[in-house]
């Protein structure tokens, strides 16, 4: 029997089977005679991850309800209506006096519609589609979109970061007031980073933007953060590579975060992005942007860019953890890796079995930099003893460079020289507040619950 | 008075039926329909989604968080109805935090854990006793509330069964399906632009027990709502108490539409609340047909306001004068075709002008009343030379009704469109509406209804399969539902209050495991008593089923031996009096009796002095003999003594 792939889409057998011996196709209004009893509906798609026993139906309630395959006695098979997932566009007004902001997406939904009939969530991202579903977007700028990827963040890399930072600076050759990449907030950081060191001396702000809370729920903040970066892009005078994420969990201003600074730094939170050992740059809300500091590169009339898009993906980020063995950095060096960034504890540390192992990297020609994993404050290897034994191995300390960060960086650095001189060189010399002269007090403010004074503040602010 | 327009439909012309007045044919006549959603808590310990204790009330914070809740858009590409009221009331929503009780899921700050299993359970349970179809697998539902009463902006729910049956009156009463869900946010202050949840009940395991609209009469609508809730009562399963249980009615006539009137805490509220509603709905028809016959069109309606700021400036009208000197605008819309009909009753002391008046207070959030004043209104507002001015400023005739507003500019220009909007409505008929019970019996207007299609599957859990196993389980253990206890009961020879009380009481696996040991041959304690002794309050009540049931045995052995009477079970602690011998009991009387307090009722030509000197003497000597001797026995001997 030959059909259709899409006609049971996600069934597989023995539901399958089932469905197909009764000719109940996917979207077919159906009655299912079963052993708990009858049951209408319309057959909806199976989820491809889910298990290959139940069939969903969605009952005229609009709830979906699972039915197991082996309890379905027959099945009375009704009308059939294949859902149309095709999103209406309005066009989005274009306003001479506006400025121009290209948006570039690579992954994830910036916005999206529900097609109630089905549940089915569909992105938004042409211009006409979110100036449907965020109408306030024209009120700022002229838009254009640009679909670059459609992965998840997790599978954004260097491959994706350069081909990233090419198409932006192409588009800013081409003159734009600014520009928006929505990006999935896992590795966003990463891809700041990426972005800071490929994109150098921007003459208008890079914005990336991205959501915590998808954009189908209407308590998302996918519509408010897309609404400040956007005006970021449009206004700011800052000019460089940013993260604008919520700043309180509240629904009261986006940070914008310096891309060599930011961190995400938990797992489910809308403030999750944190600006660490440093101040954001500034924040963004209705009345436009805020700068908390002066000391950023200025928006100019020009259309230069320095792009400087290469990246040697043969670059490891070692987390130490106490009884690490030497072979962990054996396996790096026989495996051809030229660069490992250890994350060390304290002031950048790890233990004297792994000796031996870092000698024999460094006779390798493998650069090796020293971070620390308590993410504030500075890597410093005079104070031990244990330091300037490592440093003796050729372990050069990275400054206050957040581990990912030198990361990115290393692997950009080894894609421009190998000569380890030069590494050294452009690894320690920051070519946008990665490393930084000094660490402010208010750069480190970890708020503990608990603390009368704490709390009383917390009671008294929005969070 | 603006009857320059005469009235067609006979129901406008009569007062409205007052409740109590209409028989079970004139509501057939009216094409009167109710369903039911009813909603109880569930017993657990958990929320449903998180770790949080269920069932903590609290009146205290730590914390607050705003938000805001933007609509998402339906596949025509269009604002549903719902989605764009409470858009337009561009409200802050403000959430007070507990430590105790709420934690990053609550605020909408994490993904949700999985599902708690004990409510689920409970939830399959009850839907069996309600004799629904059980699902094969359950697949967690997000439904849309912009209101903010959920922080996500939607409840997570989900189906466990379809298509049960209860019993009532000879008929079955149908039950669409059961649903397992989160409850919402209890709302602290919505004023202005600004509305406040408390969060302790938010996410707490309820079930939503839906109905058929097979109940056609008011009483009907109640006697349902109370055989479910005591369905699910007596299983044991559900918290009780305020705020643990609440219905959704759903009313139409004909010619109207489903009106859903949501969060009555009250069954004894339904009856008179839907018989309003039915008055409601038939009075705003009338209006349509009325309207329909003078040609009014929806389309015809214009939305247009006129600034009226400068005419009423100075005005006598306190609070319109009130709100000018604090900068306020004044806008006024004229409704061409409503002559006569504004201040027609649509409930008891309730106009049809008031379904203006509240669209104006929750979607412009103008709400310190009165929000608007009536050109053709009997109360006295702007002086008659202002309204002239105002109404030559509108450019319509002197008898069209105009509506005056006056608030900060946005919110009265939304005030105008949405006169506008309920005006046109009115050509339709019945709007679309979630409306609120008011304490009067009548009801407000809530918000537009949100419909079937504001459901999508909830992409953060997977759907949960009830496997046979399981679902057999709970089916084994499964109790019985109060009509079947309350016909064994009868069956015993149980008397009809007490069947119908213990057969929804918590007491009933007691009673069900003590009355075989009732022993009928001494016939010291008959079933009826056994039943009132177990639903009394003032019986001892040993804090765990396992010592009630210890207690309660050796107690009917006592009685059953003649150690004690049932009476000492009756006012005593869990140490019980025992039996005084005849002898001892005639003795403390007489002792008693001499020492009658000289107070007693002395009238000599009161025809019921005996009486009262009895009853008198029983109340006194009863002190020393109650639960020790049986009170008919003391009543035989005071009959004797004094006669």
């Amino acid at each position: 029997m030959s059909f259709n792939q899409d006609d049971y889409k996600g069934y597989r057998s023995p539901t399958l089977d089932l469905l197909q011996s009764q000719k109940a196709l996917v979207w077919s209004q159906v009655t299912l005679h079963t052993d708990r009893g009858d049951f209408s509906g319309l057959i909806l798609p199976r989820s491809e991850t889910a298990d290959a026993d139940h069939i969903v139906l969605k009952l005229s309630t609009g709830y979906n309800i699972g039915i197991r395959h082996n309890t379905v006695q027959r099945i009375t098979v009704g009308e059939r209506k294949v859902a149309n997932y095709k999103i209406p566009e309005k066009k989005f007004p274009f306003d001479p006096v506006k400025p121009r902001v290209k948006l570039f997406g690579t992954g994830g939904t910036i916005a999206s519609r529900l097609d109630y009939r089905t549940g089915a969530v569909i992105p938004a991202f042409s211009p006409g589609e979110l100036y449907g579903s965020v109408p306030e977007l024209a009120d700022i700028c002229n838009m254009e979109t640009d679909k670059l990827y459609g992965v998840f963040s997790e599978n954004m890399g260097p491959e994706q970061w350069i081909g990233t930072a090419q198409a932006v600076a192409a588009e800013i050759e081409k003159g734009v007031a600014g520009i928006v990449i929505g990006h999935g907030t896992d590795t966003m950081h990463h891809t700041a980073a990426a972005l800071s060191f490929m994109l150098q001396n921007s003459p208008v702000p890079i914005v990336m933007v991205g959501s915590q809370r998808s954009s189908d729920r209407p308590s998302s903040d996918a519509a408010i953060n897309l609404i400040n970066s956007t005006r970021t892009a449009a206004t700011s005078d800052i000019a460089e590579v940013m993260v604008c994420m919520f700043g309180p969990t509240s629904d009261k201003y986006g940070l914008l975060h310096r891309g060599t600074r930011v961190r995400k730094m938990h797992s489910s939170y809308r403030s999750t992005f944190r600006t660490l050992s440093d101040i954001p740059l500034g924040k963004i809300d209705e009345s436009g942007v805020t700068p908390f500091r002066s000391d950023y590169h200025q928006r100019r009339d020009d259309r230069k860019i320095d792009l400087k898009a290469v990246f040697d993906d043969r670059v490891s980020l070692v987390y130490y953890y106490p009884a690490m063995k030497p072979d962990i950095i054996d396996s790096l060096v026989d495996n051809g890796y030229k660069g490992i960034v250890i994350a060390g504890t304290g002031l950048g540390h790890v233990n004297k079995p792994l000796y031996p192992a870092l000698d024999r990297a460094r006779a390798a020609g493998v650069h090796i930099y020293m971070t620390v994993q308590t993410m504030w404050g500075f890597v410093q290897m005079y104070v031990y003893e244990t330091g300037r034994e490592i440093m003796g191995l050729g372990v050069i300390p990275a400054a206050n460079m957040l581990p990912e960060v030198a990361y990115v960086k290393l692997g950009w650095t080894l894609g421009q020289t190998h000569d380890p001189e030069e590494v050294k060189r452009i690894m320690l010399n920051p070519v946008n507040g990665e490393i930084t002269e000094r660490e402010p007090h208010n750069g480190y403010l970890l708020f503990q619950g608990g603390i009368p004074e704490v709390d009383e503040f917390i009671s008294s602010h929005w969070k | 008075m603006d009857h320059a327009l005469p009235l067609s439909d006979p129901w406008l012309l009569r007062p409205l039926p007052a409740f109590g007045q209409l028989s079970a044919t004139d509501y057939t006549d009216l094409g009167f329909m109710v369903g039911l959603e009813v909603h109880q808590q569930l017993l657990t310990s958990r929320k449903l989604f998180c770790r949080c204790p269920a069932g903590r009330y609290q009146t205290d914070h730590q914390a607050e968080v705003l938000r805001h809740m933007r609509p998402t858009l339906s596949e025509m590409g269009e604002y549903d109805g719902t989605a764009l009221m409470e858009f337009k009331t561009r409200k802050n929503i403000i959430y007070l935090l507990n430590n105790e009780t709420v934690c990053t899921y609550d605020m909408d700050d994490a993904p949700p854990f999985e599902i708690d299993d004990v409510a689920l359970d409970h939830s399959i349970a009850i839907g069996m006793l309600l004799g629904c179809n059980i699902v094969g697998e359950v697949h967690i539902t997000r439904k849309q509330y912009l209101d903010g009463s959920i922080p996500t902006g939607f409840q997570r729910t989900a189906i466990i069964g379809t298509d049960g049956d209860i019993p009532y009156g000879g008929k079955n009463i149908h039950i669409r399906q059961i649903s397992l869900e989160e409850d919402s946010c209890r709302e602290v202050s919505d004023q202005g632009h600004e509305r406040v949840y408390r969060t302790d009940r938010l996410g707490t395991p309820l079930i939503e027990t839906v109905t058929d609209p097979d109940m056609k009469t008011p009483e009907e609508a109640r006697d349902v709502g109370q055989i479910i809730r005591h369905l699910a009562r007596a299983s044991g399963l559900v918290r009780t108490g305020s705020g643990a249980g609440r219905q959704d009615v759903n009313v139409s006539v004909t010619g109207g539409t489903r009106i859903e009137i949501k969060g009555v805490s009250s069954l004894r509220a339904i009856p008179r609340l839907v018989h309003n509603e039915a008055l409601r709905q038939r009075t705003l028809v009338g209006i349509r047909k009325e309207l329909a016959r003078r040609g009014v069109t929806s389309a015809a309606i214009s939305d247009e306001g006129f600034d009226v700021t400068a005419i009423v400036r100075g005005t006598d009208c306190k609070f319109i004068a009130k709100a000018v000197d604090k900068g306020a605008a004044v806008m006024a819309i004229p409704l061409p075709g409503f002559q006569g009909l504004l201040q027609l009753q649509t409930q008891p002391r309730t106009s049809f002008l008031k379904e203006f008046s509240d669209r104006i207070r929750v979607i412009a959030c103008i709400d310190d009343l009165p929000n608007l004043a009536l050109s053709t209104q009997e109360v006295p507002t702007l002086s008659s030379g202002e309204w002239d001015r105002v109404i030559k400023a509108c450019s319509v005739e002197p008898d069209v009704p105009v509506i005056v507003v006056w608030g900060r500019r946005n919110d009265v220009e939304t005030a105008i469109r949405e006169t506008a909007i309920r005006a046109r409505e009115a050509c339709e008929g019945v709007p679309m509406e979630t409306r609120q019970a008011l304490d009067d019996g009548t009801n407000g207007f809530e918000r537009i209804l949100p419909g079937a299609d504001r459901m999508y599957p909830d992409t953060d859990l997977p759907p949960i399969p009830l496997l046979d196993e399981r679902v057999d389980g709970i089916r084994a253990s499964l109790g019985t539902r109060p009509w079947e206890r309350y016909a064994s009961l009868k069956e015993l020879g149980v008397n009809h209050d007490l069947a119908e009380r213990l057969s929804r009481h918590r007491a009933w696996d007691l009673f069900l495991l003590l009355y075989p040991k009732l022993d009928a041959e001494t016939g010291h304690l008959g079933l009826n008593t056994l039943a009132s002794m177990l639903l009394d309050r003032s019986c001892p009540r040993p804090a765990s089923m396992a010592a009630a049931r210890g207690w309660w045995e050796k107690t009917l052995d006592r009685i059953n031996s003649g150690e004690i009477i049932p009476e000492a079970v009756w006012n005593s602690d869990e140490e019980l009096l025992t039996r005084l011998e005849d002898e001892e009991a005639r003795s403390i009387f007489d002792e008693a009796l001499n020492y009658l307090p000289p107070d007693g009722p002395d009238d000599p030509d009161d025809p019921d002095g005996q009486q009262k000197r009895e009853h008198f003497a029983m109340q006194h000597v009863m002190k020393d003999l109650r639960g020790r001797v049986a009170g008919r026995k003391v009543r035989a001997w005071i009959s004797e003594v004094l006669s």
